[in-house]
């Protein structure tokens, strides 16, 4: 029992931001603070940001932001500080600079470019597209569907095949 | 000695995967049939050799056989029965052997359900399979062996991650890994279109079935996996934008889209070069995730098994294959046969627009996990690309593609009325846009987007039903008519409904969740109370429990409503002595679809000096639904898969014996 007492109190805290010894007095700058952790990284931790991170380094950074906050800081001069100190590691929104511009342009220039094929394309004239004949296999196939081997001529059952011909007969 | 049999197994696969290979492409080019069955039969063979090895690793855990390396190092004689059994796919090793099961097994499917397939198409297919099944077990082999021995093995082994040790977790690989590898099949027979190149009708209709097991599979094991942190991490968070979940998203996403283009080559002839690329892509981005989750050249959460030798190999093999197979699409595709015609506004119209916001999406979420990496290798700059970034491009791109998603299924082919397919929708847009102005009302305008989203997931499930409303005839015709339509319509359309319905359900959950979520912390002493939400929560008391591998610290809390209590929930911390290590266990209460959710934490004092615990709750609205949405989803594939027309195509067909009406039914 000493044992696990021992163990359970030696790990670090498990409450990450909504530690309530960490809180700020003022409701308006808590909900501020707790906005831009969601932004920042735990520099040290694999992938979260130090609103998730019960990392001892995520309790530093967050005490310090609230600190600034506290001090009446903007969220810009806070983003810039921890910047100046860790680098843009360790902002989950990249920054909007020349470096990240594919980053950022990427999706909407994806879009536009597909989009502006899709529409070329489809303004172009349909190429006039003949029936393809069917290969010998098919040809055998029908015939045992239909138990006729001269059926096909007449006969269309809905084969996957077939219906392609015939949607393409339409055009 | 089962170890050595399983390593015998191992490498009698791989052999069996050569021959397959080999016999299948030989068959191919001399059109003989006995080459082919033999190529069948390996095919078989290998995926047995797999089993037995699978089977050989599987008894190795439960029998706590810890002079096998991967035994020793993943589980302990304590764990319970279920999490020895999955520790044989928590490992690197274990992982990847459980990966070359599903793909020898589909090989092996493909080889035993596919009797009505092109005998050219089949030969090819079932050579591809064998090749990948080659390129990947012999990683297996080589680089990979999980059968190794200690050369002394030692008393007890260092156990798995406590985390892992969780039901949806145990069943989460064996599920995400079946839609992963599953796509394997797809590009197997993408590669077969292009070498015999003819990809019409029935060409789909033989893709979209497995593609449709496949993307339920993912769909279900993404789901777990995301259920899973929602409840062990503690924190209530679900979905993350690392760079592991991005590698199981962008598959589901390139899955997603090509469910829809197959349909239009199905039906329509149409798309077949499009539908191509995508099952290619599908399965790229599959063999992208397992070297992005093994290669440790992006931190994650989940990053386990972490080697940057064999992710280098593994970077080889996706190379090879995927290389291969898109030199071989730009050197046939040109030449495929372009198929039916179609207006922009027509369901073919409507599914092109689907794929281009799909296609897009999955491109945002490739750009944004590999972006922090090309940066680094070209500038030594390092920038991280977290959740905001997802927040501000993937989600703008599926509300568009949500927003006209309605619309596709009431368009008819080749041409369709945009305006009499609007006209339908009326009243689903007039509740759609209720909801959303009814949710701003009652909020103020911070919850802009929180309207918005909600008012997408109504629009949504509303379109999907006004869609079978229209099917059936609904009030138009006598409900005895409607009725018989209802019992009439396909599986394949009840699949389509179903799973519209689950992603307007995922929505709605999505945005009532992070728009309404509500968080409380406190320390308490036994006695003491914490509002959260329109809930109040009083630490009854708190023990010492004792579990089969752990020692937990377990508190007792009662929540009230109105004074009425509602529930009770036993939330704990949890101490792995095995590996010194700590889990949290969630106190779930479930109101409806929404969830009370209560973490036990640290001992601390009181402001008021007695002795307490921090204890963090948080009422989590809709939550239920963020993972019942994509349920339905998966659903809605296998109803789909199981539609008669489907079958037809995939089920053995005696030549000659079946009666036309059968055939064209």
């Amino acid at each position: 029992m000493r044992r696990l007492l021992l163990a359970l109190a030696a790990l670090a805290c498990i409450a990450a931001a909504g530690d309530p010894s960490e809180r700020l007095a003022d409701p308006a700058q808590e909900a501020r603070a707790r906005a831009l952790y969601r932004e920042i990284r735990c520099v040290v931790c694999q992938n979260e940001s130090i609103d998730d991170s019960e990392a001892e380094v995520a309790g530093l950074i967050r005490q310090s932001v609230r600190e600034q906050i506290r001090a009446g800081r903007t969220d810009a001069e806070v983003r810039a500080y921890l910047v100046d100190r860790y680098g843009e590691f360790v902002l989950l929104k990249p920054a909007l600079s020349p470096a990240n511009l594919l980053l950022w342009g990427a999706p909407a220039a994806l879009l536009v470019l597909a989009g502006g094929l899709l529409m070329w394309r489809a303004r172009r004239a349909p190429a006039q597209i003949g029936a393809e004949p069917l290969t010998e296999e098919e040809e055998a196939r029908i015939a045992a569907l239909t138990g006729d081997p001269e059926g096909r001529h007449r006969f269309a059952p809905s084969s996957p095949s077939k219906s392609v011909r015939r949607s393409r007969r339409k055009q | 000695m089962t170890a050595e049999l399983g390593a015998f197994a191992l490498a009698l696969a791989l052999a069996l995967s050569l021959a397959q290979a080999g016999l299948s492409a030989a068959a191919r080019l001399t059109r003989g049939p006995v080459l082919a069955r033999a190529g069948e039969g390996a095919a078989v063979a290998a995926f047995a050799a797999v089993l037995i090895a699978f089977l050989a690793l599987m008894n190795g855990f439960l029998t706590s056989d810890f002079s096998i390396a991967n035994v020793a190092a993943n589980s302990h004689t304590e764990k319970p029965l279920l999490y020895k059994l999955a520790a044989t796919w928590g490992s690197h090793e274990g992982s990847l052997l459980l990966w070359c099961l599903w793909l020898t097994g589909f090989g092996a499917a493909a080889a035993l359900f596919g009797k009505a397939l092109p005998q050219g198409l089949k030969a090819v297919a079932l050579s591809t399979q064998g090749v990948l099944g080659v390129l990947f077990l012999a990683f297996a082999v080589f680089a990979s062996n999980p059968f190794a021995r200690l050369g002394e093995a030692p008393i007890e082994g260092r156990s798995l991650n406590p985390l892992l040790q969780d039901p949806a977790l145990a069943f989460h690989p064996p599920i995400l890994y079946g839609g992963y590898v599953g796509f394997s099949l797809v590009f197997s027979f993408a590669i077969a279109a292009l070498v015999e190149g003819r990809i019409d009708a029935a060409w789909a209709r033989w893709v979209r079935p497995w593609t449709l097991a496949a993307w339920s599979l993912l769909t279900v094991g993404i789901t777990l996996g995301a259920f899973w942190a929602y409840y062990e991490l503690g924190w209530g968070g679900w979905w993350f934008w690392d760079p592991v979940e991005n590698a199981s998203f962008m598959p589901w996403l390139a899955g997603a889209a090509l469910l829809h283009s197959a349909i239009v080559t199905e039906k329509r002839g149409a798309l077949g070069g499009w539908t191509v690329f995508l099952a290619l892509l599908a399965f790229s981005f599959s063999m992208l995730g397992a070297f992005l989750v093994r290669s440790g050249v992006l931190t994650s959460v989940h990053a386990f098994a972490v080697d940057p030798k064999r992710g280098v190999m593994l970077l080889a093999i996706l190379g090879v294959a995927a290389g291969v197979g898109f030199a071989l699409f730009a050197w046939r595709a040109p030449r495929l046969q372009p198929g039916g015609v179609f207006a922009p506004v027509s369901r073919e119209g409507a599914l092109v627009l689907n794929n281009l916001f799909l296609a897009v999406a999955a491109a945002t979420v490739l750009v944004g996990t590999l972006y922090p990496l090309m940066l680094e290798a070209a500038t030594g700059q390092t920038i991280s690309v977290g959740p905001p970034y997802f927040g501000l491009t993937f989600i703008p791109l599926m509300s568009a593609a949500m927003l006209i998603l309605p619309a596709g299924p009431l368009l008819a082919w080749k041409r369709g009325d945009l305006k009499g397919a609007l006209q339908r929708l009326t009243v689903a847009a007039g509740i759609a846009i209720l909801a959303a102005v009814a949710v701003l009302a009652l909020n103020d305008w911070k919850k802009a987007f929180s309207a918005l989203g909600v008012g997408l997931g109504v629009w949504l499930v509303c379109g999907a039903v006004a869609e079978v409303a229209e099917r059936v005839r609904l009030f138009r015709a006598p409900t005895a008519e409607s009725w018989r339509r209802l019992k009439g319509l396909p599986r394949g359309a009840w699949g389509t409904t179903l799973g519209h319905i689950g992603l307007g359900l995922f929505a709605l959950g999505a945005c009532v969740e992070t728009g309404w979520k509500v968080e409380a912390s406190e320390v308490l002493a036994v006695g003491d109370r914490l509002a959260v939400g329109e809930y109040r929560l009083t630490l009854e008391r708190s023990g010492v429990a004792q579990g089969p591998n752990y020692l937990a610290e377990r508190g007792v809390l009662t929540a009230e409503k109105g004074g009425r209590t509602v529930c009770t929930v036993a939330p704990e911390r949890r101490f792995f002595p095995a590996g010194r290590q700590t889990t949290t266990e969630v106190g779930l209460c479930f109101r409806g679809l929404s969830d009370l959710y209560v973490v036990f934490g640290e001992r601390r004092q009181t402001p008021s000096g007695q002795p307490g615990w921090v204890v963090r709750a948080y009422w989590n609205p809709w939550a239920r639904l963020i993972f019942l949405g994509p349920l339905l989803m998966a659903i809605g594939g296998l109803v789909s898969l199981s539609d008669r027309r489907l079958r037809l195509a995939a089920a053995p067909r005696p030549s000659g014996s079946t009666p036309p009406a059968e055939a064209r039914a």
